[in-house]
């Protein structure tokens, strides 16, 4: 661990100065992701400013509906928010998937949305990495990728983003709101973060100095929602494959029929997936296992899995489907539809 | 053979006499052991597999504020003897596996020793390493220590002339002890003495490994170790991380030097289990009766220092079969040292064994449970003596009952509930009923109590408690008038705490001593009488095959869909002796049946052959068990106790909790999906389509 400065923030202008001043600083939130990357040495400010003290730890609503989350917030507080329970149950869902309850307590909303990949190679400064080291390599091709992404990847990087939570904000078209040394701005979920093309070190469109004050959630949508993640072991595990899900059915004609959709895939890209072409599919469709698989393969024809992560696109599949029977109330798929065929 | 002990306190459920002090966070930890005026260690690891240094630049790091000194091959304290591999560290420049120490920076704060070793500059001169495992690896060999090959009748004309055969592989992968307490230590010399707080199976073990590597009389070193957070086997034996800890503190006489192994530096240095390949093969009758029998196992062990990981080590006595062969192999590649990881050889071998008896219960379409009765045999295979007290059938039978394995459909996918797919399995569990001779006890008559005084160690097993009930009814007096004390060379000599033998042979020493004191002092002894007695091996060793038995059974649920994975059940069913401490021995057995379900789940070293190293090496990425995992887990036992094992009828129960219990989910997952996973762990994408 490197030494370095620390200075407290009672200001949220000022700790945007501060941070625009010194390209060498870095903002302490929860800590959750940053303290562990100062014992590895993944990163080595010269300043950490505390921002613990802002006050940004409100959960307000918003006129015309509609709710605003303060940064500050920790991940546990928003999880149980009434509001947030009643409006958007899906993100109450998927902060309580993430991480431990200790982790949940001390992680922040905004920090939440900003940690990096947990990729072993980007965390281990002993191997190359094109992330933690610009031009050094991708350790992860060609090595251990069972965390890694199948879609919107690039040769010089298959790291995927590993929040529960920025996957529901994803599916709920949250907006943040950002101040930087330029003024506020706001940026929604699905700009926030980027693909990582040939340049892996930057996870979202932020430049330094710029501070995320607040996420805001427009009104709550008909229908139901949910979020599921499929991972190794039950809890305190990063998603293989996760899926926020929201489905409107028209039941007034004579055939039920998919109003509206929204999906967005966690654990498979460098950023929380938007399935704007499984929504498409779904969208004006009879909710039936034939739109459910049609919807999914929409969404996973693009997919690129590499060595040691094919299977992951399966499990997509298979998580796609069996959130919107659940949510849709659709007959299962055949007992056995799925494996059989394999290995019977 | 001695009369088995009349009972009082041995057999109720005491609660830990060490409880109230841990929870109080009175009870010290190696790492918490008050000294004055510490320094911290950090040690320097090797970033390549195989090679050696070309230079390490130790300037900057000697700059750095508080730095007291940089420990390097080129100023290391000299060792007496380098015949240990793992232990002769810091003597060259040569590398042999990615993580090695290559030194150690000593500062006056661990920030700033581990800052300043982030500034040594290592250079390398690499060469091509080998850390892959494979059958046909040409630098498989016999291993150098173990139980040797077997070969029985005529295992090829048995194979061709069975009515059914089970041909398969099967592996178990680098698996990682882990313990809740790393391993730490903290070291001081002063005045050629060296004294070692530390975190350890047994103290006079390890003093007699260290010894003559420090070039020490025993007596010069002194050992303390009275609370171990967790062990599993990376503490039977010192490893590297002590011995860099006690040069350290040559390195600065009458300083303490403290050290604790952080959880990445325990995937290459505290020692984990090799992972194994097994090629098995059964042939039986038509009736399941096997006639035929082969088990060929290659496991990984290390350049720097063998470790035969004997997955065929069970087979040999666990099944009866008249044509047999067994074959231990090991591959020594450029990979840290493996060592003892709860049931050596046992947990993986029963994996193979226990899946491959599975099969072969499906080949003959007899019940899994009626084919092992059916195979039960009534000698020892191996040795040809009597068992003591084989009751595997028993356990079985017993178990199956509690558990409901009349509700178990023979057929593959026939349960299926919201999505999810429901199976059961049984696997059976087996370990040897060891004792150890050399422990002595110490009675002493005090004004208010018996001071019983002996080197053992509680690794959070319960030997506290457990060692106090024994006493207490060897001196047949309540157990608040025992003063157990342990964990320490200043007293008596005592065995590790390993293979299960801890409690029994610490026993037959407080058992002798009793016996010797009652017999010098009398019922009434005066204050300050004292005996010792010493443990003495196991007569019915000779004449018998002394084992514990076990059944596990599981029940698991997979979703059709995702191929997640998780636990409904597991129920073990054990026989083990006299059982001392029922609420101790308790939590050892579902503690062993967890790690089994960390085995079948979860735990999986990625050793990245690229690199040479474990790279999921923390607690996020390398898995162990969660309560959300499972649902219910429960062990019973047999009523039973064993004169053949001694006095006090008590076999060790440290490690049957694992063997088998990954073999039961992986069954049970097969009666769930119809998908027979051969190598561990049982990843859900082994039930998708490919």
């Amino acid at each position: 661990m490197n030494p370095f400065d620390y200075e407290r923030a009672t200001d949220t202008a000022e700790a945007v100065a501060v941070l625009t001043q010194r390209p060498d600083a870095v903002f302490l939130a929860g800590g959750t992701n940053l303290v562990d990357h100062l014992k590895l040495g993944v990163t080595e400010p010269g300043l950490v400013v505390d921002i613990n003290r802002l006050d940004l730890a409100h959960v307000e609503e918003l006129d015309g509906a509609g709710l605003r989350i303060g940064a500050m917030v920790r991940n546990s507080d928003a999880a149980a928010d009434p509001r947030v329970r009643r409006d958007y149950p899906m993100l109450s869902r998927a902060l309580l998937s993430g991480a431990s309850g200790q982790l949940r307590n001390a992680a922040t909303m905004g920090g939440n949305l900003l940690q990096r990949t947990r990729c072993v190679y980007f965390q281990d400064t002993s191997t190359p990495c094109n992330k933690r080291e610009p031009g050094s390599g991708c350790s992860a091709i060609g090595g251990y990728t069972r965390y890694h992404a199948i879609l919107g990847a690039s040769p010089d990087c298959v790291a995927t983003h590993p929040s529960d939570m920025a996957v529901a904000l994803a599916a709920l078209d949250a907006v943040v709101v950002v101040l930087g040394p330029r003024g506020q701005r706001r940026i929604p979920i699905s700009e926030l973060h980027r693909l990582p093309g040939d340049h892996p070190e930057q996870d979202t469109v932020l430049e330094h100095g710029d501070l995320i004050t607040a996420l805001e959630l427009p009104p709550p949508r008909r229908g139901r929602s949910t979020y599921r993640k499929i991972r190794d072991r039950a809890s305190y595990a990063f998603a293989l494959v996760s899926v926020a899900a929201m489905v409107d059915v028209d039941d007034s004609g004579p055939k039920p029929v998919i109003r509206e959709a929204a999906i967005a895939l966690g654990g498979v890209a460098h950023k929380p997936w938007r399935a704007g072409a499984a929504e498409a599919v779904l969208r004006g469709a009879e909710p039936n296992q034939e739109t459910f698989l049609r919807a999914a393969d929409a969404e996973l024809e693009a997919a690129e899995p590499v060595e040691g992560n094919r299977f992951k696109v399966v499990m997509a599949r298979g998580a796609i489907t069996t959130v919107l029977t659940e949510l849709t109330g659709a007959p299962e798929t055949e007992p056995d539809e799925n494996l059989e065929d394999a290995h019977e | 053979m001695s009369d088995l002990l009349t009972t009082s306190a041995i057999g109720t459920r005491q609660v830990r006499l060490d409880g109230p002090d841990k929870v109080r966070g009175r009870a010290p930890y190696a790492y918490e052991h008050p000294v004055d005026d510490p320094l911290y260690l950090y040690p320097l690891q090797a970033q390549i597999a195989r090679g050696r240094t070309a230079n390490i630049d130790t300037s900057a790091a000697e700059a750095v504020d508080g730095v007291v000194h940089v420990l390097t091959h080129d100023n290391a304290p000299e060792l007496h003897s380098t015949e240990d591999g793992e232990l002769a560290i810091l003597r060259s420049p040569e590398i042999g596996f990615r993580g090695q120490y290559l030194g150690g920076v000593i500062a006056t704060t661990p920030e700033q020793a581990r800052h300043a070793a982030g500034l040594v500059i290592i250079s390398y001169v690499e060469d091509d390493h080998d850390v892959e495992l494979r059958e046909d690896h040409p630098a498989s060999r016999t291993p150098e220590s173990g139980g040797g090959d077997v070969t029985v009748g005529d295992v090829d004309s048995a194979l061709a002339e069975a009515d059914v055969r089970v041909d398969q592989r099967y592996s178990t992968p680098m698996e990682h002890n882990n313990p809740m307490e790393p391993h730490t230590t903290i070291a001081r010399w002063d005045r050629g003495e060296l004294t070692l707080w530390t975190s350890t199976q047994g103290v006079h073990p390890t003093r007699s490994t260290l010894a003559p590597i420090l070039g020490l009389e025993p007596d010069r070193i002194h050992i303390v170790s009275p609370h171990v957070g967790g062990g599993f086997g990376s503490k039977g034996v010192p490893h590297a991380d002590m011995m860099l800890a006690a040069l350290a503190a040559e390195a600065v006489p009458g300083r303490p030097v403290k050290y604790a192994v952080t959880r990445q530096q325990m995937f290459s240095i505290t020692g984990y289990r090799a992972p194994t390949l097994q090629h098995i093969r059964l042939g039986a009758r038509a009736d399941g009766t096997i006639t035929a029998f082969t088990f060929d196992a290659v496991s990984m062990s290390s350049q720097t220092k063998e470790f035969p990981e004997e997955a065929t080590k069970p087979a040999r006595m666990m099944y009866a079969g008249d044509n047999r062969r067994l074959t231990q192999r090991v591959v020594p590649l450029d990979v840290p040292v493996p060592s003892w990881m709860r049931a050596p050889g046992e947990a993986p071998g029963m994996v193979g064994l226990e899946i491959a008896m599975d099969e072969l219960a499906v080949a003959t379409g007899i019940d899994p449970i009626e084919l092992r009765v059916r195979n039960d045999p009534d000698t020892d295979p191996d040795t040809g003596m009597p068992f003591n007290q084989r009751r595997l059938v028993d356990c079985l039978r017993e178990g199956a009952e509690r558990f409901g394995w009349d509700r178990r459909s023979a057929q593959p996918r026939s349960r299926r509930e919201n999505g999810w797919l429901i199976g059961l399995g049984v696997a059976s569990s087996t370990y040897p009923a060891g004792r150890q001779p050399g422990s002595v006890a110490r009675i002493r008559r005090t004004s208010d109590c018996y001071e019983v005084a002996i080197g053992a160690a509680d690794l959070g097993t319960g030997t506290w408690t457990a060692l106090t009930q024994v006493a207490a009814d060897c001196l047949q007096v309540p157990i608040d008038q025992v003063e157990l004390q342990i964990g320490d060379t200043d007293l008596p000599n005592a065995t590790v705490a390993g293979g299960s033998t801890g409690l029994a042979s610490w026993s037959a020493a407080v058992i002798a001593a009793t016996e010797n004191f009652r017999a010098e002092h009398g019922t009434d002894p005066a204050t300050g009488a004292q005996s010792q007695g010493e443990a003495q091996a196991n007569p019915a060793a000779e004449k018998f095959a002394l084992h514990s038995f076990g059944a596990h059974f599981a029940e698991v649920r997979i979703h059709a869909a995702t191929g997640e994975i998780r636990v409904n059940r597991m129920f073990g069913m054990f026989s083990a002796g006299r059982i001392v401490n029922p609420r101790t021995a308790r939590s050892q057995f579902i503690g062993g049946m967890t790690m089994g379900l960390g085995m079948a789940l979860h735990e999986k070293g990625e050793l990245d052959p690229r690199f040479g190293h474990v790279v999921n090496h923390d607690f996020a990425e390398y898995h162990v068990p969660v309560n959300a995992d499972i649902t219910d887990i429960e062990a019973a036992w047999l009523d039973e106790d064993d004169p053949l094992a001694g006095p006090l009828g008590a076999r060790g129960i440290g490690e049957i909790g694992i063997v088998g219990a990954a073999a039961a989910l992986a069954n049970a997952a097969y009666n769930a999906t119809g998908v027979r996973v051969r190598d561990l762990p049982l990843f859900g994408d082994a039930f998708l389509p490919q």
